[in-house]
């Protein structure tokens, strides 16, 4: 499979980007997989993201698909070593060293630090998800709709996701 | 289930108490299982089955371990699982929980890769999808509001959440140019001050 070595490399890079959540490295990986690569076409990449978050685990376990598709299962197999390997390996190392550094006071400043830019790239990369998936009023409207109700209640944000696909079908249904 | 963890203060959670041994093998299954069966986001499975299921850490440890998968790179899941698994067994702890946490999902999607190669371009997987992706956008921003809720104390905070969002979105910066840009000027903006005026007092 000729593209082993480019998706171990893409992966293990997108890897190190996840800060705060898989979604901060969304934006980086539409570059690389779509516009670079032509692993896959922008829309399958939001459709596989979102249904991956019907998926139980890590909520990133749509790259094996991305995987699959570049290289079959081996692909697939090289996908996650990569996305998973480096961060895995660094928690390993850190987090010893971290727990030491309790009373280091750069420490507190760190975390304060890095949790608006985490948030912020979890921001930009739902907004890059966005361009693509809301294209009108109703999908503007559901994604509105599925904000507010999981503000105002205590629901399983999965269950939310099979809402829209019932709603999907019963809406976008070509006529 | 929590038979003896009715009451998770029933315990006092200390150092002194030696934690419930646990084999390599129960770990991989454990974290198979929280795997298979966290629906909706994996944290608060975390915390039932390590916490109060098996008493394998306390919630102190817990919410350390939390944190600190938070600073990190990486999804909380995976590297909750490779610090809980090198507490409880070294390496060989970290890496069956990681791979056993990652197993079931993986093989969901596998399936779904397979089925929308097959199956994607019918009017209703199409349409199905579309809505998935309506709704996954408002689950993202929902997760958005609940973060900043948490984590964001001073105004300063939300300008150096929009200076991130335009970076990347509008000046099309690469995420690691404005993680280290903007990340560098906010963790200077927090720099250690000596009165901690703002943290709980001693």
């Amino acid at each position: 499979m000729n593209q082993a070595p480019t998706l171990l490399r893409v992966f293990a890079y997108l890897s190190l980007l996840t800060v705060g959540g898989g979604m901060a490295a969304f934006p980086e990986m539409k570059v690389l997989t779509v516009d670079e690569h032509h692993w896959l076409t922008f829309a399958q990449l939001i459709h596989i993201y979102s249904v991956g978050q019907m998926a139980p685990g890590p909520n990133m376990m749509m790259i094996v698909v991305i995987g699959q598709w570049a290289g079959g299962f081996l692909g697939a197999l090289l996908t996650v070593l990569a996305f998973f390997g480096p961060t895995a390996l660094l928690a390993f190392v850190v987090a010893k060293g971290w727990r030491k550094l309790e009373k280091w006071p750069w420490r507190r400043s760190i975390q304060r630090g890095l949790a608006p830019v985490s948030i912020g790239l979890l921001l930009a990369g739902c907004f890059t998800m966005a361009k693509g998936a809301i294209t009108g009023f109703e999908t503007g409207a559901l994604a509105v709709g599925t904000l507010l109700v999981l503000l105002q209640y205590k629901i399983n944000p999965a269950m939310l996701v099979v809402a829209g696909a019932v709603i999907g079908i019963f809406s976008f249904m070509p006529k | 289930m929590g038979n003896a963890a009715v009451g998770p203060t029933s315990q006092v959670p200390d150092a002194a108490v030696p934690i419930a041994p646990a084999s390599i093998w129960e770990i991989f299954l454990e974290f198979l299982i929280i795997g298979a069966t966290s629906f909706g986001g994996v944290v608060p499975y975390l915390r039932g089955s390590l916490v109060t299921k098996r008493q394998w850490i306390d919630d102190k440890e817990f919410v350390e371990m939390l944190s600190i998968s938070q600073s990190l790179p990486g999804l909380n899941a995976t590297n909750m699982a490779v610090l809980v698994g090198e507490k409880l067994r070294g390496w060989l702890g970290s890496v069956v929980a990681i791979v056993g946490i990652c197993l079931p999902g993986g093989a969901l999607m596998y399936a779904v890769g397979l089925f929308y190669h097959l199956h994607g371009d019918h009017p209703w997987t199409t349409a199905g999808l579309k809505g998935v992706a309506a709704a996954a956008v408002g689950l993202i921003l929902s997760t958005v509001v609940g973060l900043s809720k948490k984590a964001l104390s001073h105004k300063f905070d939300f300008a150096f959440m929009a200076a991130t969002v335009l970076a990347v979105n509008r000046l099309h910066w690469s995420v690691p140019r404005a993680l280290l840009l903007v990340g560098a000027v906010a963790i200077l903006f927090h720099y250690p001050r000596n009165s901690e005026k703002d943290d709980k007092d001693q």
